[in-house]
């Protein structure tokens, strides 16, 4: 994109904006390419082809573009990176940058020797995805039959080089209960972390939302044995636990704050302030293609549209948890309120709390249907 | 590893933990698996003497060298930090 020129005479209506804090971290998507089908992906329905993915040498200059813009952290994730042939090469161009990469990875693609390359390339940390504790469950939920065993040999792999680990464990319906297994499963691979993170309804946990929704009584039970196992592994295993938003009484500060801490660059190049963005009409993202990225940051309509506290409503405007929740997620206010600006319909003070409970009520009672899984083409 | 350190632990900071010093805000960051820390100059001069090879006894006695401070405040202060630090996991000792 080629810089407007600004008529000289015509600024007098624009607010000065304060440039903005710079970004800590950068969740980099190399594909969408996956051979998991989980039906919670936090992919859009709307998946980027293969040729359309940013070549090896783009995502290097985006990495240089990034540190000089500020950010620290760069978490590495598809789909399934691994996926992508050349992922020794993007971590080391990474690293060269000077960013701390953490590998997102189901496992799947990578091998002891991969893993090898990559411990040489300067990889940092991995956090391994698992969808269960045994072959049944978990391939089930991952829509890939041998799956849970081929991590349970990554696992063995990671732990032979001695990368940190974090085991990242979904939960919904139909594992929750399994939670203190979960827990010590990560603590037997040898993880450092685990984060338990109860499914988030957005992108295709929205669509799967009523196969996914737990029970008050799950969710309660969950809150017990988090509390249990960070007495039992203190020292041990830190324990990382989303609880999930709609059993709570207010809303995530999701991103902690739009455009405050951290970016995605998805496949093909398009900059988004959080996952979900572009289900939110309106909207329209910048490329690292054709814009640079501290452009995008500092000055995109997209990343200013909800940055602070001065565009938000009431309740919210005069609420004593504005500056620590920033009304919630704008995603979820889009999908469950039909409107963006909306207070996060999560929140008690949300006129559209009802609708969540009733949501709740009436997912949670009856028997779950079918996963839609998530594949390429196939929304 | 559990309950409070002693001065007889020998810190290091465990693999995929690291300082790392942050231009674009002018300050030393501590750098690990889902965590960047600000350090304040306090918790950077602490860190920076962290080699997994002197216990907290010895690190106590080099700062409180160094900042002309008490070593039995700066040990207690050091124990604390590391403390917390050894928590979350960005600090493991031998």
């Amino acid at each position: 994109m080629t810089a407007v020129p600004q008529p000289a005479l015509s600024t007098d209506a624009a607010p000065v904006r304060p440039t903005p804090v710079p970004p800590l971290a950068m969740l980099a998507e190399l594909t969408h390419r996956c051979p998991l089908a989980c039906p919670y992906c936090s992919n859009p329905l709307e998946l980027s082809a293969r040729d359309s993915e940013l070549t090896t040498a783009e995502w290097a200059e985006v990495f240089r573009q990034a540190v000089a813009l500020g950010v620290l952290q760069l978490h590495i994730s598809g789909g399934e990176p691994a996926s992508r042939s050349d992922l020794v090469a993007i971590v080391a161009a990474a690293r060269d940058a000077g960013l701390y990469t953490n590998l997102i990875t189901s496992g799947i693609g990578l091998t002891g020797a991969r893993l090898d390359e990559l411990d040489a390339a300067g990889l940092d940390h991995v956090q391994l995805s698992v969808q269960g504790i045994t072959a049944g469950i978990a391939d089930f939920v991952g829509g890939y039959r041998g799956g849970f065993d081929r991590k349970m040999q990554v696992a063995a792999e990671i732990a032979r080089i001695g990368f940190p680990l974090t085991l990242n464990a979904v939960m919904h319906r139909h594992n929750l209960g399994d939670l203190a297994q979960t827990i010590a499963l990560a603590h037997r691979l040898g993880a450092r972390r685990i984060e338990i993170a109860c499914v988030q309804f957005q992108g295709w946990a929205l669509k799967n939302r009523a196969a996914l929704q737990p029970t008050r009584e799950q969710v309660d039970q969950a809150k017990r044995v988090v509390a249990q196992a960070r007495r039992d592994y203190a020292g041990k295993l830190a324990i990382d636990f989303v609880p999930p938003d709609y059993f709570a009484d207010f809303p995530k500060a999701c991103m902690n704050g739009w455009g405050s801490t951290g970016l995605n660059v998805t496949p093909d190049g398009t900059v988004l302030p959080c996952h979900a963005a572009a289900t939110i009409p309106g909207l329209s993202f910048d490329n690292v293609r054709t814009t640079p990225l501290a452009q995008i940051w500092n000055e995109s309509a997209a990343f200013n549209a909800f940055r602070g506290t001065d565009w938000l409503p009431e309740p919210c405007q005069s609420c004593e948890r504005r500056d620590i929740d920033y009304g919630g997620c704008r995603c979820q206010a889009m999908a469950i309120a039909g409107d963006a600006r909306a207070t996060d319909p999560v929140c008690r003070h949300s006129p559209h709390r009802a609708r969540l409970d009733a949501i709740i009520a009436a997912e949670s009672s009856a028997p779950p249907p079918d996963f839609v899984y998530r594949r390429m083409g196939r929304a | 590893m559990t309950g409070a350190l002693t001065p007889l632990d020998r810190p290091f900071l465990p693999r995929g933990v690291r300082l790392h010093h942050d231009r674009v805000r002018g300050v030393e960051v501590l750098l690990g698996p889902e965590t960047a820390l600000m350090l304040d100059p306090v918790g950077h001069a602490v860190l920076a003497e962290v080699d997994g090879t002197r216990d907290i006894a010895s690190i106590s006695a080099a700062l409180a060298d160094r900042y002309a401070a008490p070593v039995e405040v700066i040990q207690a202060d050091v124990i604390e930090f590391l403390g917390n630090m050894a928590a979350q996991r960005l600090v493991e000792v031998a």
